[in-house]
């Protein structure tokens, strides 16, 4: 069972610099070909101050930091039992190579069903950008198989 | 001369977004899904880590559904317009599957004088079986 204690348990807050090799491999890997996400000429002719993220890229910033890794630490979570339940965006401004992230997390949820046999973490992180501005924000529910 | 958004056809109640059918899924892709997106979770490209932990091969990451998903919406409307997009992952997608994205206007509505459209999605795999099921909220102009 994990500690109710952790809820509210605010994560350490990550600096992510969205580099513009990361989101052409990105874009690869999915299949994403468009001019926006793939042509930086293109994105510029298109009004994109540099090639466009696409909208679930930064899910991965937090991982890249070793934020949610060392979360489940806390929790005492082993990562082969935890699942990943639910995934939400809200976007209010768009994010572009160059640009520079902030993510702050918190432990917004811990609830259980089956008497515990399953467990679930939700954590809502605000992003923001290197002007200070809301670029949205992520709600995910990590779900743990405790038997 | 007309924009495309002025000619463009009204969005209606039961509209269907483009399909996108993709090939089978590898293992190659999950590797490269692994490294572009970051999540290096062995469970999805390791198959001594997925067998210890009690599953029969590796499997794909959910997150490379979502991003599928968001390629479906994108590519219906400029991302500009998406306003919010969540899913629950149903089921695991496991190695050659053939992922299904489907979309469909299931509401109008207006936020603060703001048209949108609530789109329904999923993603299925070539037997018609429920991975990912989510919804979006697109602005409409």
């Amino acid at each position: 069972m994990i500690d109710r204690s952790h809820l509210g348990l605010q994560l350490p807050v990550v600096h992510w610099p969205v580099e513009k090799g990361r989101l052409l491999a990105f874009a690869r890997a999915i299949g994403e070909t468009r001019p926006e996400y793939t042509d930086e000429a293109a994105a510029l002719a298109a009004g994109h101050p540099s090639l466009l993220a696409p909208p679930t890229l930064y899910f991965g910033a937090e991982l890249d930091a070793g934020t949610i890794q060392a979360m489940m630490e806390t929790l005492g979570v082993p990562i082969d039992r935890v699942l990943h339940g639910e995934q939400g965006f809200t976007y209010e401004r768009p994010v572009h190579a160059g640009d520079v992230l902030t993510l702050r997390s918190i432990i917004a949820d811990i609830s259980e069903k089956k008497g515990g046999r399953m467990e679930f973490v939700t954590k809502v992180t605000k992003v923001t950008n290197q002007r200070g501005e809301a670029v949205g924000e992520m709600r995910s529910v990590i779900v743990v198989m405790n038997g | 001369m007309a924009s495309e958004q002025e000619i463009s056809t009204p969005v209606r109640v039961g509209d269907k977004l483009p399909e996108l059918v993709l090939p089978a899924i590898d293992r190659a892709l999950l590797c490269r899904f692994a490294g572009a997106s970051g999540d290096l979770n062995p469970i999805h490209i390791d198959i001594d880590f997925a067998r210890r932990a009690g599953m029969p091969d590796v499997f794909a990451h959910g997150m490379l559904g979502m991003a599928w998903l968001g390629r479906l919406l994108t590519g219906w409307r400029p991302q500009s317009s998406l306003r919010s997009f969540g899913v629950r992952f149903m089921a695991l997608t496991h190695l050659g599957n053939q992922p299904v994205l489907r979309g469909q206007v299931v509401e109008l509505l207006e936020e603060d004088g703001q048209p949108l459209a609530r789109v329904a999605v999923e993603m299925l795999n070539q037997y018609g079986q429920l991975k990912i099921q989510g919804e979006a909220l697109v602005a409409l102009d």
